[in-house]
């Protein structure tokens, strides 16, 4: 199963966090649809990989977009779309759907992030919660029913491959950056870049 | 450490579970400082904490934190974007006073010139010849990376060898040509010198800000480390080779140490 489920730093224990990543996804149209019309069973975050450059980078938007939740800040309907959101260096949303939402015919490569949120009104975060939230197994079957591409893992060297270099730097205005430019190393330039994403999204909006 | 010991209400977003428990690291004036993990447990990070002050009022503290907050992130994006050897801003909330930084490894360069100078015979007493090469070279390295501060349009506004870091040097980078005793010797001054706490920095290219924030570093390096004060001029020399209206601002330092840190020294 290529369904990761991730433990975030500084996060409520009653949030889980899954993540998985499809490539070369055929149904862009019918996953596009299920979030316009808003289908309740579709509550995942898909986020385009072209402009992702490795986990850290999507893991921040996932750790923004969860705290935003937390302390009553989203600017989107739900944490989900804030996903896609908080990978954007700006607060234009439609611009932000655009480049790292799902776009139909375009998307290739497909990241799905699902948040589990703890069931309304829970007020002891000590105990366990083994409760009636979806299960692993039935988030990804549910997944893999609905999303016609190959699972991968998501790792830094499998998200590199759907990486589009000028399209990262379009969007995260890299272009002519003297610490970037100076750079002769290629790994360094690399974390360089994704470096300089992170604080763009950090500084999202000021 | 005493100030690990009195215990402050942590910020509400270090009360969620980490790997390593957060570690109060510093209190300033204005905030303080935590050493935490950003997103998973092998990655160390600075958070920098302004808590609400009970003496403002609420609104006008909330705006207050958030500006601030904001001017030192901003400061820093744009620093570190330009080469200026600073940490970088990992995750923010300036709503909730909080900003997450790049943790940078090492002792401040306060620590790293005062551990060289130790070795010396105390004052009085004629010092043997030493070979000053360690030392020399990071009064370079810090004249070096204020000017490409400054060069960037970014005065720091408090320049002391405390805010700044002395971050060791991969293996293999450092020059280990000399031999095993003087490496021992200059390894408290060895390493790159990154700069640090923004929270009083503006963005300013006149000479005189510039000229200001050297002073302001010249009488703290004097007081902080008096036997190394004669060092200071190579730090002014690689300073003034940095930009190219450097020169121009050294020129000013020379109004300034006549007169003092304020322009207008009316009331």
């Amino acid at each position: 199963m290529a369904l990761e489920k991730i433990q975030l730093e500084h996060i409520p224990p009653t949030y889980q966090v899954y993540a998985a990543f499809f490539r070369d996804v055929t149904n862009t149209e019918f996953l596009h649809t299920q979030l316009l019309s808003r289908n309740s069973e579709f509550e995942y975050a898909f986020v385009d990989a072209s402009a992702v450059i490795s986990r850290l980078q999507l893991l921040s938007a996932v750790y923004s977009s969860v705290n935003a939740l937390i302390v009553g800040a989203l600017r989107t309907p739900n944490v989900h779309s804030e996903i896609v959101v908080s990978l954007s260096t700006n607060n234009n949303i439609s611009e932000a759907y655009r480049r790292w939402g799902i776009t139909p015919g375009k998307t290739k490569d497909l990241i799905v992030v699902k948040i589990v949120l703890p069931p309304a009104n829970t007020q002891d975060e000590s105990q366990p919660q083994p409760t009636q939230t979806p299960t692993d197994d039935a988030i990804w079957a549910h997944l893999t029913t609905n999303v016609k591409g190959t699972p991968a893992p998501l790792t830094d060297a499998e998200l590199a491959q759907a990486t589009d270099w000028p399209k990262v730097r379009k969007c995260y205005r890299l272009n002519g950056v003297p610490a970037l430019d100076r750079v002769t190393d290629e790994d360094e330039r690399r974390r360089r870049i994704e470096t300089l994403a992170v604080m763009g999204m950090a500084l999202r909006g000021l | 450490m005493a100030a690990a010991e009195t215990q402050f209400p942590p910020p509400k977003v270090l009360t969620y579970p980490a790997a390593t428990p957060p570690m109060l690291i510093t209190q300033g004036a204005e905030g303080r400082l935590y050493k935490t993990t950003h997103l998973v447990p092998t990655r160390p990070c600075a958070l920098k904490y302004r808590p609400p002050k009970p003496y403002r009022h609420p609104i006008l503290d909330a705006r207050l934190t958030k500006a601030r907050l904001a001017s030192e992130a901003k400061v820093l994006e744009r620093c570190w974007r330009e080469g200026v050897p600073v940490p970088a801003v990992y995750a923010m909330d300036p709503a909730a006073g909080w900003m997450m930084m790049e943790w940078i490894e090492g002792i401040p360069v306060r620590a790293g010139i005062n551990a060289w100078l130790g070795e010396r015979p105390e004052d009085g007493t004629e010092a043997p010849v030493v070979d000053d090469t360690p030392l020399v070279d990071l009064m370079k390295g810090i004249g070096t990376a204020v000017g490409a501060l400054h060069r960037t349009g970014v005065v720091h506004g408090d320049l002391t060898t405390s805010n700044m870091m002395l971050r060791p040097r991969e293996a293999g980078q450092a020059n280990g040509d000399v031999g095993d005793e003087k490496n021992a010797k200059g390894k408290a001054v060895e390493g790159d010198v990154v700069l640090i706490d923004f929270g009083l920095a503006t963005q300013s290219m006149s000479d005189e800000d510039r000229a200001v924030d050297l002073y302001v570093l010249e009488r703290a390096f004097a007081s902080t480390h008096p036997r190394a004060e004669r060092l200071f001029t190579i730090l002014l020399d690689s300073y003034g080779k940095t930009f190219k209206k450097a020169p121009s601002v050294l020129a000013k330092l020379e109004d300034v140490r006549m007169r003092g840190r304020k322009r207008s020294m009316l009331g």
